[in-house]
């Protein structure tokens, strides 16, 4: 497999401009007769379609929900970097890329975040023109927070509701080029497969959820923005259709799938509290800031809470174990967010936990003691009040209850500088693709990459594969049998999964692959651990092979069957995740090897081994996949390790 | 609670109830339903999704229903279509802006108050609950919440006259009725937007009948 990510020659801050001003465009008269296909309607789908329309592309975009404005971008609270320096702190582009890619733990491709970092500061200016109410200070001007800790004041926020903000701006971007007819929208639309023709990426095949009929879609080139695979984890803070098909269906056609490993876990989520529970839901972080974290220093006693025969409230002080002042007194509370994560995970299946078991206290007792009930209602109000519409207990009064949880994910697609797949004329851009940050997320960085690549990167860098394309007519799908042979394909697929009638349900499977996936695959790995899971996860796969049941039929609306082909590809991307986890015997970023680890718990980066982007290719069924390796060249940084001990907790923050 | 139900739908070969939702924590707008006579259930300012079942007594019957209105035909059990309020939004709910042709962010200078105003209407989810609500399946208050957001921001000036006619006349046409003021919408809102943003429409809507 050839990984030529085509990075342009120059220098670092010029190899943008010099590709754009020497790429191939495609004239505004000759833009009509390309078809372009956009599936999914986030931040990164949204403002692509938008983009391409205006440009004059006739684009189709696709989405599962009933509108594209519910795409799960909607939910991001926290806000959007961009290196505007507006505060006069010190910020700039290089600051805001070395950010990114020191987050990152060095496992980014220099260029492309550059590029991200460049055109940051776009992004803000386009969304203020469309109506974004981003909040503002007295005299009028844009106002900014400071966030993941870093040193400067970057991130533009719309109250907690940033996503949704920056998502309606791209949606009504969107709105304007359906109603000028260069965007045609399919809502309620499953895609379930990548159509190819010679090669190269045609055309979808699509499910519409409404009536279950299949179809197929032609396009010059096809755009993939389907986001993360978080919810192979059953619970994580993904909506509840979030999935991993369009991409994984793309993995199976012969794009390269790029580090599956590297997922983001997030410290401070509302627990699970019962076994029908669908989803977990993201608290801010920032409230480990006055909060304390503790489980009982006996079993007997944890025991006693979790079948409710004793308060919190009622255990003294010396029965209390503050594991995080206990283990690391230089940070306390405010370690980094993955050592918090496990070592909650640690106390947890050590038989301290309480709740269900699976949880923690964040305890803000001392804290209004000192600070007053006041200030701890200015700081976290909204927080606390959250938490109690969902738990029903009064975080002033009892301790609050968390758990980590799984968050983003920053494997995806491997795609070269222009954000081109392995296969030709397939594209993938947002969090669905691998491309910019690495092993690990920085906060408010994943709106600013959507709507990067999405505005500013994807209509430019198609336009350097279309050019090529001009001679390539309109495809009826009707009439290419490589069309008919995809439907075809989609049509047996899902005969075979409703011709298992088996006695199990598809939640019920996909919550025993999370299980193995969240115990073998999740904070802590080891190689034993990810060794079981891979056999763990073969057998579920069997079980849903051999026992799922789903009622209905194929040809008509279908909610378990679209369940069951969601939940069929996570089980094989499970797969994959545990066995790239198992390859890099290293701990970076998201990625923690419990082999390799300081003696204090911090994670051990192998730079002489591991500084590569593992990028799997499929061989077939039932054939063992290929590690493809794109190694991470760093021209104009310096790869260093610092311990984190050093580095802020924040500097790792995500929201 | 519904997805129990499915699943001993499912064990007992049956087709589980069709519902929509998505992301489970109040804001995508996905979820719908009346329960118990009342839009997104008995409790204020909240979605379907975050209704809990402590809401409810231990063996209490619960009545759920799609939304009910002519604008929302239903296309299977608690699932109804909201198309039109993307294609009320596809009428003029946006600013023309192309990518790549704003200003720097910091040279339109919009007065805090104002902005907050316009952030408040702009937290719409576009679920549907106030036409639901509304005894005259009215859209008022979400047409409302999107004019509202965008005139009080000077960007969304240039187009504010046909944006109001052009929305107001689409939603007409889609079968929505008009508003009498009952203020349920209000009530039953999960973002709690106000209807003095409804005030602000029929402003909007004046004068843009006022003018050529």
């Amino acid at each position: 497999m050839n990984l030529n990510a085509k990075i342009p020659s120059g220098p670092l801050a010029e190899k943008w401009s010099i590709y754009k001003s020497t790429q191939n465009l495609v004239n505004p008269a000759n833009k009509r007769k390309f078809d372009i296909i956009v599936v999914g309607t986030g931040l990164a789908g949204a403002s692509a379609a938008a983009s391409l329309g205006e440009l004059g592309f006739r684009v189709k975009n696709f989405c599962y929900q009933d509108s594209p404005r519910r795409a799960h971008s909607i939910a991001a609270q926290g806000g959007i970097n961009a290196a505007k320096n507006y505060q006069n702190d010190g910020d700039s582009v290089y600051r805001l890329f070395y950010d990114t890619i020191k987050g990152g733990d060095y496992r980014s491709r220099e260029a492309n975040v550059y590029r991200l970092a460049e055109v940051s500061n776009q992004i803000i200016d386009q969304c203020v023109g469309q109506g974004v109410p981003f909040a503002r200070d007295y005299g009028g001007y844009l106002d900014n927070r400071s966030f993941g800790g870093a040193l400067v004041s970057r991130t533009f926020y719309a109250r907690g509701q940033t996503g949704q903000q920056l998502l309606l701006g791209a949606y009504g971007a969107l709105n304007r080029q359906i109603a000028a007819g260069n965007v045609i929208m399919y809502t309620r639309t499953e895609m379930m497969d990548v159509v190819l023709v010679d090669g190269i990426a045609r055309g979808i095949v699509t499910r519409n959820l409404e009536t279950g009929a299949l179809e197929s879609h032609f396009g010059h080139a096809v755009v993939l923005a389907t986001g993360g695979y978080g919810n192979v984890f059953f619970l994580s803070t993904n909506a509840m259709g979030s999935n991993t098909s369009a991409i994984w269906k793309a993995y199976k056609k012969g794009a390269a799938f790029a580090n599956p490993a590297f997922v983001q876990i997030h410290p401070t989520c509302i627990p699970v509290h019962g076994a029908s529970q669908s989803k977990l839901t993201l608290m801010s972080e920032s409230l480990r800031n006055d909060g304390r974290i503790w489980v009982p220093k006996e079993k007997e006693d944890a025991e006693k809470i979790r079948a409710g025969k004793l308060k919190p409230t009622g255990l003294p002080e010396e029965k209390r174990d503050y594991y995080l002042e206990r283990r690391y007194p230089a940070f306390g509370n405010l370690v980094p967010r993955d050592v918090a994560s496990r070592a909650a995970k640690e106390r947890c299946d050590a038989g301290y936990g309480v709740g269900s078991g699976q949880a923690v206290y964040l305890d803000f007792k001392d804290s209004i003691k000192r600070l007053g009930k006041s200030l701890i209602e200015e700081r976290y109000g909204n927080l606390f009040q959250m938490y109690e519409k969902i738990v029903d207990e009064n975080p002033y009064e009892t301790p609050m209850m968390i758990y980590p949880a799984i968050h983003y994910t920053m494997g995806g697609l491997w795609v070269d500088y222009e954000l081109m797949t392995t296969i030709p004329g397939l594209f993938t851009i947002g969090e669905a693709n691998f491309s910019d940050h690495g092993a690990n997320r920085l906060g408010a960085s994943a709106l600013m990459q959507g709507l990067a690549d999405g505005y500013f990167v994807l209509p430019f860098t198609i336009q350097n594969y279309l050019a090529s394309q001009l001679s390539v007519p309109r495809m009826d799908p009707a009439k290419r049998p490589e069309f008919g042979a995809a439907v075809e394909a989609s049509k047996d697929w899902n005969s075979k999964l409703m011709g298992i009638r088996g006695s199990r349900s598809v939640d019920s499977i996909h919550k025993e692959l999370g299980l193995a996936m969240w115990e073998h695959v999740g904070m802590g790995r080891n190689k034993e651990g990810l060794e079981e899971g891979i056999t763990k996860i073969k057998q579920v796969k069997d079980l849903f092979w051999n026992d799922v049941r789903i009622p209905g039929k194929a040809d008509a609306m279908n909610v378990e069957l679209e369940k069951a082909n969601r939940v069929a590809d996570f089980l094989e991307l499970g797969e994959l995740m545990a066995k790239d986890a198992l390859l890099r015997e290293e701990s970076c970023g998201g990625h923690f090897r419990e082999e390799h680890a300081m003696s204090d718990g911090e994670a051990k980066r192998d730079d002489e081994n591991f500084k590569y982007v593992g990028a799997w290719e499929y061989a077939g069924p039932g054939k063992e996949p290929i590690l493809n390796k794109e190694s991470l060249d760093y021209e104009f940084i310096q790869v260093k390790y610092i311990s984190r001990q050093l580095i802020p907790r924040n500097a790792r923050c995500v929201e | 609670m519904l997805d129990v139900l499915n699943e001993q739908l499912v064990m007992g070969n049956q087709e589980p109830v069709a519902f929509d939702h998505d992301c489970r924590e109040g804001i995508c707008g996905m979820c719908s339903l009346f329960i118990n006579g009342r839009a997104h259930g008995p409790d204020e300012a909240i979605t379907t999704c975050q209704l809990h079942m402590r809401r409810f007594r231990d063996g209490d019957t619960i009545v759920i229903e799609p939304w009910r209105a002519g604008g929302f035909p239903v296309i299977r059990d608690l699932m109804v279509d909201r198309n039109a309020f993307d294609q009320i939004l596809q009428a003029g709910g946006f600013i023309s802006v192309n990518t790549g042709s704003a200003l720097d962010g910091n040279n339109i200078l919009i007065p805090k108050h104002k902005s907050d105003e316009s952030m408040d209407a702009a937290a719409c989810i576009g679920c549907g609950a106030c036409v639901a609500t509304c005894k005259n399946s009215s859209a008022m208050l979400f047409l409302a919440s999107k004019v509202s957001h965008l005139a009080l921001l000077p960007q969304g000036r240039p187009e504010a006259v046909r944006r109001a006619k052009a929305m107001v006349a689409k939603m007409d046409e889609l079968g929505f009725g008009a508003c009498t003021n009952t203020g349920a919408c209000e009530v039953e809102c999960p973002k709690e937007i106000s209807i003095a943003h409804i005030a602000r429409l029929n402003r909007e809507f004046l004068i843009a009948n006022l003018k050529p």
